[in-house]
């Protein structure tokens, strides 16, 4: 029998207390327990970046993370992302850009983006290219997801 | 799937040494291997899952007379943050600029890296090159020791060490290079985030005027293990870097050298890299 393990930790500011099993990932624990299914599951191997969570403010491949290393940490999802003042300001640039054709990457390269911009509030088109390059899209071609980044930049300044 | 029936988080290296002792145990540290691995059914997990990521004395980077640890524990973004490591230690500042993404570079360790002994692992070549002792620890006789053995005998073959099932690697050890050290480094993929090395090469010696001494050379993926290059190093050693004493090394180091021929690229065009960029890399050191 697989062991289940009780963990404790913030998720999206507020305090969780889960079992969960001992090897399932993070992702899996946020989408099939928890039922926060912003983040999305694209190729589960830390290729693509759909995925991508805040742990104690780093983004990190939430596939790769096991649950249970979530025990005592500040986990931050698309879901919390969205009520901070950065994640309104890049839900609307990436509304106002076009920055989203099928969506599935929007979740995660907007976590990314929070992430880049808190790093460097000023980063210029390279930067942010090199910033998201853990975050794959495979319809935009990424100029309007950079256009994006750039003009939440400028909104959040 | 594997049965996880038992999962530990030890707050100390003691503690660590005690459930490794038991037997049994799959260590996890940041996971980006461990998670894929096991998914693609390569690594079956023990019946202990042990997470290792809350042993604090696992962390951190510190100077103490010539020689700099690196703590297991430490991830590649933590490195690329050092100061120390841009300014003594480039070539394994540069591979760590140019490793995965930022979401693997935030949890990606360099105990991991050692330990998961891809022949293509991104730190090893320049750790190689920077002449890198890997630290060992265990409790073989109920008592904490450590053991300290060269990185370049440390790897046994591709996913193999010579760490015992019982220990766990606790930090890497660089010596401190000498004033007018160079440290290259040098990956040649398709793209430069999240892909695996066609080959790369890590380069340090002391540069004295236009003669290189103390050269190692040290290549990733052209070999079943990340590989120091002999043969390389004694064409350069102690020579002015004129035109045919790179011609000779980077003919010496054909000889170094067993690629394969993969997805990633043919044994042929693997050799033909490393002809050219070693042969770039030291016109470079050279011009500088």
């Amino acid at each position: 029998m697989s062991a289940t393990v009780d963990i404790t930790f913030k998720l999206n500011g507020v305090e969780r207390r889960v079992a969960v099993a001992a090897q399932m990932s993070a992702l899996d624990m946020l989408r099939d327990q928890i039922g926060l299914t912003g983040t999305k599951y694209a190729c589960g191997e830390g290729e693509c970046g759909a995925c991508t969570i805040r742990v104690d403010g780093l983004t990190v491949n939430s596939c790769l993370m096991f649950a249970v290393d979530c025990d005592g940490r500040d986990v931050v999802t698309i879901e919390g992302l969205v009520t901070s003042p950065i994640g309104e300001a890049l839900r609307k640039s990436f509304t106002k850009n076009g920055a989203v054709q099928c969506g599935f990457c929007t979740p995660g390269l907007m976590v990314q983006a929070s992430h880049l911009l808190e790093q460097h509030p000023h980063a210029d088109r390279s930067e942010i290219q090199r910033g998201i390059e853990g975050n794959l899209c495979r319809c935009t071609g990424y100029k309007k997801i950079v256009d994006a980044i750039v003009d939440a930049e400028i909104n959040a300044a | 799937m594997s049965e996880v029936n038992n999962y530990a988080a030890p707050r100390s290296l003691d503690e660590a040494a005690d459930i490794l002792r038991a037997g049994n145990v799959t260590i996890l540290a940041g996971g980006t291997d461990v998670m894929p691995q096991m998914k693609a059914g390569k690594l079956t997990l023990q019946p202990t899952l042990m997470n290792i990521q809350r042993i604090a004395e696992l962390r951190g980077i510190a100077q103490a007379g010539g020689v700099v640890r690196i703590g297991a524990l430490t991830t590649i973004t933590e490195i690329l943050n050092s100061a120390l490591v841009r300014e003594r230690f480039n070539a394994l500042w540069q591979a760590c600029d140019h490793f995965a993404s930022d979401q693997l570079r935030n949890v990606a360790t360099i105990g991991g890296n050692i330990c998961n002994a891809s022949p293509a692992g991104d730190t090893l070549v320049p750790l190689l090159a920077l002449d890198a002792k890997v630290v060992l620890a265990g409790k073989p006789n109920g008592a904490l020791a450590t053991r300290a053995m060269p990185l370049a005998d440390f790897f046994v073959g591709p996913g193999r060490t010579k760490r015992a099932a019982t220990e766990l690697v606790s930090a890497v050890e660089l010596p401190l290079p000498p004033a007018g050290s160079v440290s290259e480094f040098f990956k040649f993929g398709t793209r430069p985030a999240l892909d695996i090395a066609m080959i790369s090469i890590g380069l340090g010696a002391v540069l004295d005027g236009k003669t290189l001494r103390n050269v190692r050379v040290a290549f990733g993926a052209v070999a079943p293990t990340p590989i120091r290059a002999p043969q390389t190093e004694a064409a350069l050693e102690g020579k002015a870097l004129v035109d045919a004493a790179i011609e000779a090394a980077v003919t010496a180091a054909a000889c170094d050298i067993h690629p394969i021929s993969d997805f990633r690229a043919s044994d042929w065009y693997r050799r033909e890299l490393v002809h050219n960029i070693l042969q770039r890399m030291l016109v470079h050191v050279r011009d500088r």
